[in-house]
């Protein structure tokens, strides 16, 4: 995920993008929302405003659709998002010594992103993949079945 | 691909698939399977199956197939290799890393040999 | 489709198969066939009759006959006298089991794969590979031979109940959508999988994704519906790709499009992902979410099923319920009905996570009991320790402690426990596991996942975390438990929909259980099953450290000290009860009090 500041020309043409993909349907619009955080990171105000008059909807309902879904970011994130389970079976299956080795690690607590941009850390809703708990996602790929050691390696795989 | 209009040209298809199958199977050839659920890719995967793909390359083997499937369930084995030499010998392999992927390769497909260490039962 | 009078399901165990029962089965097809009866008698392979060991074995519906023993040479005699002349040739039954001695029948610990009989044994990405499997048939049968009330009337006889939780018999929400008014129907597929510790439908999804496809077919089919949804989790990117090339597969064959296996049927399916909220798995949030709004449910009536998706009606169903349908119409309903208990028909699947040995999903028929889950099928509980309580149907399910092993599990046994079936997650919890500390947790979960739209959940389950918060931090005071149960009754009373009414159901059923360790949390300050931090204390056994000084390389506070081969010493005031120098240490030297 980038965080090289765009300006707002840019920003408005990724918005586009999404919105035309989509043949600019009202009912699409969390695929469109889904689009521009994948691509931007994040979904900024001004392109929630550009997709409002796209669109024709109240930019007050983009906001609301945009801050319900846990998977919508509306702030800039780090160069790399960690999300990792906190469910019931990755906790019980030893999620609780990782996420503390995670938290001490990174240095920052949920939610937060660290001080060089490098890292977003979040806890997630279960990813499904309990079979091989504990488990996080690091950008798009998945690991299963850790443990506190591997923690520091991984993070030292991601620029 | 021709538009399925009728119950024949369905069976048609499976009768096809099956002869397929067999033909792959009884060709002497190798199917190597790697499961690419979610949970595998999660256990490693990925890198088991470019530990095969290395191996055939590296080792130009040939007469074999490799290819996916889905979760089959036992995922704390993840993750999970098959070996099919014909149509009915299977052997399933767990917990394969890509060391052990390597070690399979050469015991199993290369030498016709299961490799005991991890095989599994399902 | 012709309805067949009777039924012959011959077993195709692996011990019946060694005794020859296919050839019984052919025999029997040959035979059917020069009586003239095969529009009237259709005979079936079918796992798990039961009697194996006198095997080859072979069942009649609907009279119920069970035929053990057979041989080749039986075979004309038998259906002359049972088919031809009504006369059951009743000295090759089985013999009848006293009833004192009925729980000799109780299932094997077998699995059944119905819904996950393809999963790893094809690529999901070949509908080739599908249709070599009988895939597309049951479409094929449906579209040339049956109207949609017949469809429809098949699945009411399978007895086949909705598996994403509500089990509300799946024949009969067709029955009502097919009804329903409306110049446009859809039919939808949760696919939104979001109890922690379910991942079923991500395996069927990922695994044979066309059998999900077909289902869904014939489910416009029967319910007059030309437009299907797929709504899949975002978390399932893998599932949600694989579906994506199975829907395009399909349709490059014609199987979705235009005029299907040339009828007048036509049908188109897409993709819609969710973005993050576990709310989007009720119905209705659902519904709300692919309209492009805020996953919030809504009061019903009126049901999906009469005004829906874009107000028009639309059948929700579960992955594994469409899953079941080309099954259930190839081998005919009798076959499915002849699994299960009797209000619980067929096969379920469950994942099986926690402090088990083998992890994974298993596929069961109805009737089988949780400890033969946990302990024959799932290997025990891991590292040989003892076990404490499992949670079945996700995080709105109960906590069922020891007591309740011998459950057979259907829908009706688990809510009568406390529990529900949900979806078929099943976490598994060790005598490690602190009770008060995983009913917080869950209702962690329920807090964040909370739609926010009525009061009693949205401020109701706040308040319940707030005091399982300060419980777990020592803090708990006189009265808690007290204002828990009340908390509990009117949120379940008041919520809008099921997420509310489930949501008290982990801190009511550890409350009915595991009281005691409310009580040792709130009265004596202490963690029983040592996990809560603010009430434990790491320290070091002077018997057992050879002072490595690993576990001071490793403390993340530095609250350890000691010098090399003598005994390391934690201070309590720095020590965050991270844990990590019991992970570390190779001597089992530090202690959790």
């Amino acid at each position: 995920m980038s965080v090289e500041v765009k300006n707002d020309r840019d920003l408005i043409k990724t918005a586009d993008k999404a919105v035309d993909m989509y043949h600019a349907k009202k009912e699409e619009l969390i695929p469109i929302l889904m689009k521009v955080n994948q691509d931007l990171g994040y979904i900024p105000k001004v392109v929630m405003a550009h997709i409002s008059s796209r669109l024709n909807i109240p930019q007050s309902h983009i906001n609301s659709v945009a801050s319900f879904y846990h998977m919508f970011f509306t702030k800039q994130t780090g160069r790399h998002v960690i999300k990792m389970c906190e469910s019931a079976p990755c906790h019980v299956s030893g999620g609780r010594e990782v996420f503390n080795t995670l938290k001490e690690n990174l240095g920052i607590s949920p939610g937060e992103t660290t001080k060089d941009d490098k890292w977003t850390f979040i806890t997630t809703s279960c990813l499904g993949v309990c079979a091989v708990a504990p488990v996080m996602m690091v950008d798009e790929d998945i690991y299963g079945n850790l443990t506190p050691e591997q923690i520091p390696d991984i993070l030292a795989k991601y620029e | 691909m021709n538009a399925i209009k009728s119950l024949d040209d369905l069976k048609k298809i499976r009768e096809q698939a099956i002869e397929k199958r067999k033909a792959t199977a009884n060709s002497g050839g190798v199917q190597v399977i790697v499961g690419m659920g979610t949970c595998g890719i999660a256990a490693g995967a990925r890198e088991t199956m470019k530990a095969v793909l290395d191996f055939i390359e590296e080792n130009t083997v040939k007469n074999v197939v490799v290819t996916q499937t889905g979760c089959i369930g036992i995922c704390e084995q993840e993750p999970i290799l098959q070996v099919a030499t014909s149509e009915n010998e299977k052997t399933t392999y767990g917990k394969v890393s890509p060391e052990i992927a390597a070690k399979i390769m050469k015991s199993h497909v290369l030498g016709g040999k299961v490799y005991e260490d991890h095989r599994i039962q399902i | 489709m012709a309805y067949f009078r009777s039924h012959i399901l011959v077993c195709n165990d692996p011990e019946c198969l060694e005794k020859g029962s296919m050839e019984i089965l052919d025999l029997l097809k040959k035979e059917i066939t020069k009586q003239g009866l095969e529009d009237e008698v259709q005979v079936l392979d079918t796992p798990r009759i039961g009697a194996c060991a006198q095997g080859p074995e072979i069942m009649v519906y609907p009279e119920g006959h069970h035929y053990i023993q057979l041989e080749k040479n039986n075979i004309p005699f038998l259906v002359e006298e049972q088919f031809l002349k009504g006369r059951p040739v009743t000295k090759w039954f089985a013999p009848e089991i006293p009833e004192g001695a009925q729980e000799l029948r109780e299932p094997t610990t077998k699995e059944v794969r119905v819904v996950l009989r393809n999963c790893g044994k094809i690529d999901p990405e070949n509908i080739e590979e599908y249709i070599a499997e009988d895939g597309y048939q049951a479409l094929a049968q449906v579209l040339t031979d049956s109207n949609p009330d017949e469809v429809i009337q098949i699945v009411k006889d399978s007895g086949l109940r909705g598996r994403g939780g509500a089990g509300f018999p799946t024949g009969v929400k067709w029955g009502f959508t097919h009804d329903a008014i409306g110049d446009q129907k859809y039919v939808v597929c949760n696919a939104d999988e979001g109890d922690p510790g379910a991942f079923m439908n991500r395996a069927v999804l990922e695994g044979d994704p066309h059998s999900v496809v077909e289902g869904m077919i014939i489910a416009a089919y029967a319910i007059g519906a030309s437009q299907g949804y797929i709504y899949c989790r975002a978390e399932y990117p893998i599932a949600v790709k694989t579906v994506k090339i199975a829907i395009n597969q399909a349709k490059n064959y014609g199987l979705i499009g235009e005029k299907i296996f040339g009828s007048e049927f036509s049908f188109d399916l897409e993709v819609r992902q969710g973005a993050g909220a576990f709310v989007c798995g009720e119905e209705t949030a659902l519904i709300a979410s692919i309209e492009g709004r805020r996953g919030e449910p809504r009061p019903r009536p009126p049901f999906p099923a009469v005004s829906g998706l874009f107000g028009k009606p639309t059948n929700i169903n579960n992955v594994e319920s469409y899953a079941n349908i080309p099954q259930i119409i190839l081998r005919g309903p009798e076959w499915f009905a002849g699994m299960g208990t009797e209000k619980s028909k067929g096969t379920k699947t469950f994942a099986l996570a926690g402090d088990v040995n083998k992890t994974g999903l298993i596929e069961v028929p109805f009737g089988i009991t949780l400890r033969e889950i946990i302990f024959d099928i799932g290997g025990g509980i891991k590292n040989g320790r003892k076990y404490k309580a499992i949670q079945t149907g996700g995080p709105m399910g109960g906590c069922l402690p020891e007591q309740y092993l011998d459950l057979p599990v259907d829908y009706e046994k688990l809510t009568e426990a406390g529990s529900i079936m949900g979806s078929g997650g099943m976490v598994v919890m060790d005598d490690e596991t602190c009770m008060v500390d995983i009913a917080r947790f869950f209702l962690e979960f329920i807090q964040d996942e909370s739609c926010g739209k009525c009061v009693p959940c949205r401020v109701g389950t706040k308040r319940m975390l707030e005091i399982l918060t300060r419980i777990c931090n020592g803090e708990g005071k006189d009265g808690d438990i007290e204002l828990l149960e009340n908390l509990c009754m009117e949120i379940r009373e008041d919520s809008l929909c099921g997420l509310g009414k489930g949501a008290p159901n982990p801190v009511v059923s550890t409350l009915r259980f595991f009281r005691d360790e409310y009580e040792a949390h709130i009265y004596n300050k202490e963690c029983p099953a040592k996990v809560c931090r603010a009430l434990i204390n790491y320290e070091i056994d002077p018997e057992k450290c050879v002072g490595c000084t690993l576990c001071a390389r490793n403390c993340p506070v530095e609250a350890i000290s000691g010098e090399r081969k003598e005994t390391h010493v934690i201070d309590p005031d720095i020590c965050i009860r991270c844990g990590i120098c019991k992970q570390v240490c190779n001597y089992e030297a530090v202690l959790v009090t």
